[in-house]
């Protein structure tokens, strides 16, 4: 038999493979979106804007540098500091209803209830609408002439006051309400899965011990669902950040700036008042913001696994 | 048997031990349908049903009604009169700012930017999460956690950068470069939600492709795709509704006159200018979340696997 | 040349997953027409082993031989090999047929000799009558008659199997096993076989490559292996109940247990002079259990349990505080602490050095 082969002396070390560019050449094509967006929009867009938030960019981006300019002027902006306590009440407060509503809503739905799908399709269905329509629906109940304040005091309590949307004090709780109103449905979901993900047999024990279901719910099955409330915890400030829809469909940032928040400072300042470089830094703020959250959680889940 | 109350709330079936003594429990045991942990259960569930189905229900009477009795009535009360006369103006001849021929025209920008974007993202991402599951190279790893680290990253710190990219591109404003923007920011979520799917096919029937000489897109086409649509069916709802509703990519990258849906109602329902039209804002309210809400009740618990899937996108 | 005459040619492979080695030097070749089993534990790199040489791994050393042809780049289409998986690895979206013609399409045969390779395929695994239906309709054993027809239909030289019959329940696994070494005996293709069945091993091998740590610990007929362990390792892996291992040394030509000892006179193999310390293991067939204290020769020992097993016993003593185990017909039943003498067939025993852990 011809034992005539492609390589004379056959492959005996490493310096002789064939070129490590082109093996896998079609994954390596396949993956070039990525590579592009990971690594040209992502940590590009990402350095290009911090970079240019120590210019004093106007109407285009200019290199004239003027170190932390930018930032002493953001800080000294009212605007911006109303933006930031804004997010500071709102973040805390949704993340701790979200948490709560999410994780009670859940419970609840655990207990073997009937129509359990009727109430987690009501409860669910917020989510599929954008924060445009939810903030549209909220302006309207909240509508002080029509909506919720004048229906009660039609019924007889004429001194009821509940006016967020032109209270510049309450605002920010105008809009919460209906921030919750579209996200703890998500949070209840998750939540449920984390509870239907608990192995019966803690149940069962728990029932033969004895324990009181609520004690059980506190001491054993939500340390039990750690990772879920991580998740949630993650998403519902990363969220957070971003809320920039809501506010400009329900009330504008109004009365007044009292319902101002960081993103609809950057996105104004960029495209409506030509002002960059003040966008660039209070944005390079709110990246600033997400890190600060991010980072220990990363480091925390995956820094001793050393798993992406 | 000492203490039958005991044992029968250790005995988690209904039906109790038929004991010694011949006049204790015996059979189901019995229930009461109005306990009080149930008056409990189900008054707190109807309330919190009643805070989110309200908006719904308002927002459908609201359309239905017509100005006069919005100023006189309640905004619970069900329409005296019911016309369709809202949805058709919302539909039609509503006023932005700019024109004022309603919000057909931001729905068919939205339907224009909607299909190409999800079958553009969709098919990227799914070719890109196959190669990172079955033809790992070095430094893909690498890239992919990148691009998930950039899904937290917050829009506004890519939205100038994007500007300029698009403008060299030359689709600055353009359908297309709003088309683009939609697949680059899909890219994390569906991404990851492609490749844990695949990671999680048998590597076997990998390897028994390539020894049937398949290559790359015959393993991806006739093996992998046929085997995976219901994941194509999640990211599909992840992507139609994520578009559907955007508002701030919407705004940023494209002119007035693609503005998409979301864009336009916004401009409907807060422009300063004329009489406020209540009932016109919530048909075309309604009308903007029927693509989403339509989506929502058809596919049901997909939809809640997708959110759950998604939930990273935040 | 050797890579005239042997059908697959394994040289000085290795393999490293970065600073991991996971395939250390292993040189392997087959005859053709051979049925090579690998065995050894999980995680000793029988698998990883068949897959380099199916080419879906990429080695990082070495050289992979097919058929007279170096194969070490080759893409695993281009091997002339099939490969049959542990979870049968069929296309749940495609029938049976389907299954089959998929390897075939991609080579762009003609579809009449397609419906040909099948058709024969079909007739040799006896599944012609399911050749429409999904595979989700099938049961184990006949997915996995489908998947060896995966392989069957792609005509080729070279059969890999990866654990083929794990999934399966005991008694499938016995019936697929025969059916397998009749395909053999009727295909006489080579064949790489990977197990972690011992009784796999020593039914279907004409040769075994026990493996351990990414290393070839023996490689020989599986009657060698048995009676004739290389070392240590394959002594206690091979053979179910084990081998009993006595510790002790070597002086004299007797082996001395405790205040016992053993005439080593019969032993396969060079009695040293001396060794301390020294191991001698015996299979549980091959000692003879003579009851009461007297007679000559053998070791003392005192029944501690008796197993019966259907169709035998197996009998755990204690010699000299050492366990060690012997067959013994059922009806002998023996109670515990009866004192007994243990005479091994002292030809079929192994001795060890306990340092090396080598056979002498």
């Amino acid at each position: 038999m011809p034992s005539v082969t492609d390589t004379p002396s056959g492959p005996r070390t490493r310096t002789a493979r064939p070129s490590q560019l082109f093996r896998n050449l079609n994954a390596k094509l396949a993956s070039i979106p990525m590579i592009l967006t990971a690594m040209g929009v992502f940590v590009g867009g990402t350095i290009w804007t911090v970079v240019y938030s120590f210019t004093d960019s106007k109407l285009l981006p200019r290199e004239r540098w003027i170190g932390f300019d930018q930032y002493e002027r953001l800080w000294g902006t009212n605007r911006w500091l109303i933006s930031i306590e804004n997010l500071l009440i709102y973040g805390s407060l949704s993340l701790i209803f979200s948490l709560v509503i999410g994780f009670l809503l859940a419970a609840l739905l655990d207990q073997k209830i009937r129509f359990e799908d009727a109430f987690r399709t009501i409860f669910l269905y917020p989510f599929a609408l954008s924060f445009i329509v939810t903030g549209l629906v909220w302006q309207w109940l909240l509508n002080p002439d029509f909506g919720v304040q004048s229906v009660i005091r039609a019924l007889g309590w004429e001194s009821f006051d509940f006016d967020p949307l032109y209270n510049p004090q309450i605002v920010i709780y105008g809009v919460l309400i209906a921030g919750l109103w579209q996200g703890t449905g998500l949070i209840m979901c998750l939540m449920l899965a984390g509870l239907r993900g608990i192995d019966e047999d803690i149940w069962k024990a728990s029932r033969i011990d004895g324990i009181p279901m609520w004690k059980t719910y506190l001491f054993i099955v939500i340390p039990m669902m750690r990772p879920v409330f991580v998740t949630t915890l993650v998403l519902i400030t990363s969220g957070i950040v971003k809320l920039y829809d809501l506010i400009v469909a329900q009330t504008g940032g109004g009365p007044g700036i009292a319902s101002e928040v960081p993103a609809k400072y950057v996105y104004d300042l960029m495209f409506q008042a030509q002002n960059l470089g003040q966008g660039f830094a209070a944005s390079t703020m709110m990246l600033l913001t997400v890190a600060i959250i991010l980072i220990p959680w990363a480091y925390l889940e995956f820094g001793g696994k050393r798993r992406g | 048997m000492a203490n039958p109350a005991t044992l029968s709330a250790a005995v988690a079936a209904a039906d109790a031990i038929p004991g010694a003594d011949p006049g204790g429990p015996r059979g189901a045991r019995p229930r009461r349908a109005l306990s009080r942990g149930n008056v409990f259960l189900y008054g707190t569930l109807l309330v919190a049903a009643l805070y989110y189905a309200l908006p719904l229900y308002v927002m459908i009477v609201t359309s239905l009604k017509g100005m006069p009795e919005i100023r006189l009535g309640n905004i619970f009360a069900p329409p005296v009169e019911v016309t369709f006369q809202p949805w058709v103006k919302a539909w039609g001849e509503a006023c932005t700012g700019l024109n004022c021929d309603g919000l057909s025209r931001g729905f068919w920008n939205s339907v224009r930017i909607l299909v190409p974007s999800v079958i553009l993202s969709i098919a990227v991402a799914s070719v890109n999460g196959y190669a990172l599951a079955n033809w790992r190279f070095r430094g893909s790893e690498t890239f992919f956690v990148i691009l998930i680290f950039g899904a937290f990253i917050p829009y506004q710190v890519m939205l100038y950068p994007l500007v300029i990219i698009l403008r060299e591109l030359g689709i600055y404003g353009t359908l297309w470069g709003l088309i683009l923007v939609h697949t680059i920011f899909g890219m994390p979520i569906l991404t990851l939600l492609f490749r844990n799917y695949f990671t999680s096919i048998p590597e076997e029937l990998f390897k028994a492709a390539r020894v049937d000489g398949a290559g790359f897109w015959a393993i991806y086409f006739k093996i992998m795709m046929p085997m995976s649509l219901p994941i194509f069916v999640v990211a599909t709802i992840i992507q139609v509704t994520g578009i559907w509703n955007d508002f701030l990519f919407g705004v940023v990258y494209t002119r007035p006159e693609n503005y998409p849906m979301t864009v336009q109602l916004n401009n409907i329902v807060n422009s300063v200018q004329g009489v406020k039209e209540y009932n016109v804002n919530m048909a075309a309210t309604l009308l903007t979340g029927l693509v989403p809400l339509a989506i929502y009740f058809v596919s049901g618990k997909l939809f809640v696997r997708g959110i759950a899937a998604g939930a990273v996108k935040g | 040349m050797t890579q005239d005459t042997a059908s697959v040619s394994v040289r000085d492979l290795h393999l490293a997953f970065g600073a991991v080695e996971v395939l250390k030097g292993l040189n392997v070749e087959t005859a053709p027409g051979e049925f090579l089993v690998l065995l050894g534990p999980s995680g000793c790199g029988k698998s990883t082993l068949l897959n380099c040489i199916a080419g879906l791994l990429e080695i990082t050393d070495g050289q992979i031989w097919i058929k007279g042809k170096n194969v070490t780049w080759e893409e695993p289409k281009d091997r002339g090999i099939g490969m049959v998986f542990q979870s049968y690895a069929l296309y749940p979206q495609m029938s049976v047929r389907g299954n089959l013609a998929f390897g075939l399409k991609n080579q762009r045969m003609p579809k009449a000799q397609i419906e040909e390779r099948i058709a024969r395929a079909a007739r040799i695994l006896q599944i012609e009558d399911y050749l429409d239906r999904k595979p989700a309709a099938l049961s184990g054993g006949q997915r996995q008659r489908v998947a060896i027809g995966r392989a069957l239909v792609r005509d080729v030289d070279v059969f890999l199997f990866d654990e083929p019959l794990s999934n399966l329940d005991a008694k499938l696994r016995a019936e697929l096993r025969v059916e397998l070494k009749r395909l053999h005996a009727q295909l006489e293709n080579t064949m790489i076989y990977v197990t972690h069945d011992q009784i796999e091993a020593l039914t279907l091998a004409d040769r075994i490559a026990v493996m351990r740590g990414g290393v070839i610990q023996q490689l020989d007929t599986p009657l060698t292996i048995y009676n004739r362990p290389a070392n240590l390792f394959v002594a206690g892996f091979i053979g179910s109940p084990a081998m009993s291992m006595l510790s002790g040394r070597v002086e004299g030509g007797r082996f001395h247990v405790g205040t016992q000892s053993l005439d080593l006179g019969g032993y396969d193999g060079e009695v040293p002079a001396r060794l301390d310390p020294a191991i001698l293991g015996l299979r549980p067939e091959h000692v003879e259990i003579v009851e009461g204290q007297g007679g000559p020769g053998g070791l003392l020992a005192t029944v501690d349990i008796d197993e019966p097993m259907g169709a035998d016993s197996l009998l755990w003593l204690d010699v000299e505080g050492q366990k060690m185990s012997a067959r013994i017909p059922v009806e002998r039943s023996l109670r515990r602490g009866t004192e007994v003498r243990v005479v091994p067939v002292m030809d079929k025993a192994s001795l060890f050095d306990a340092e090396s852990e080598q056979r002498i």
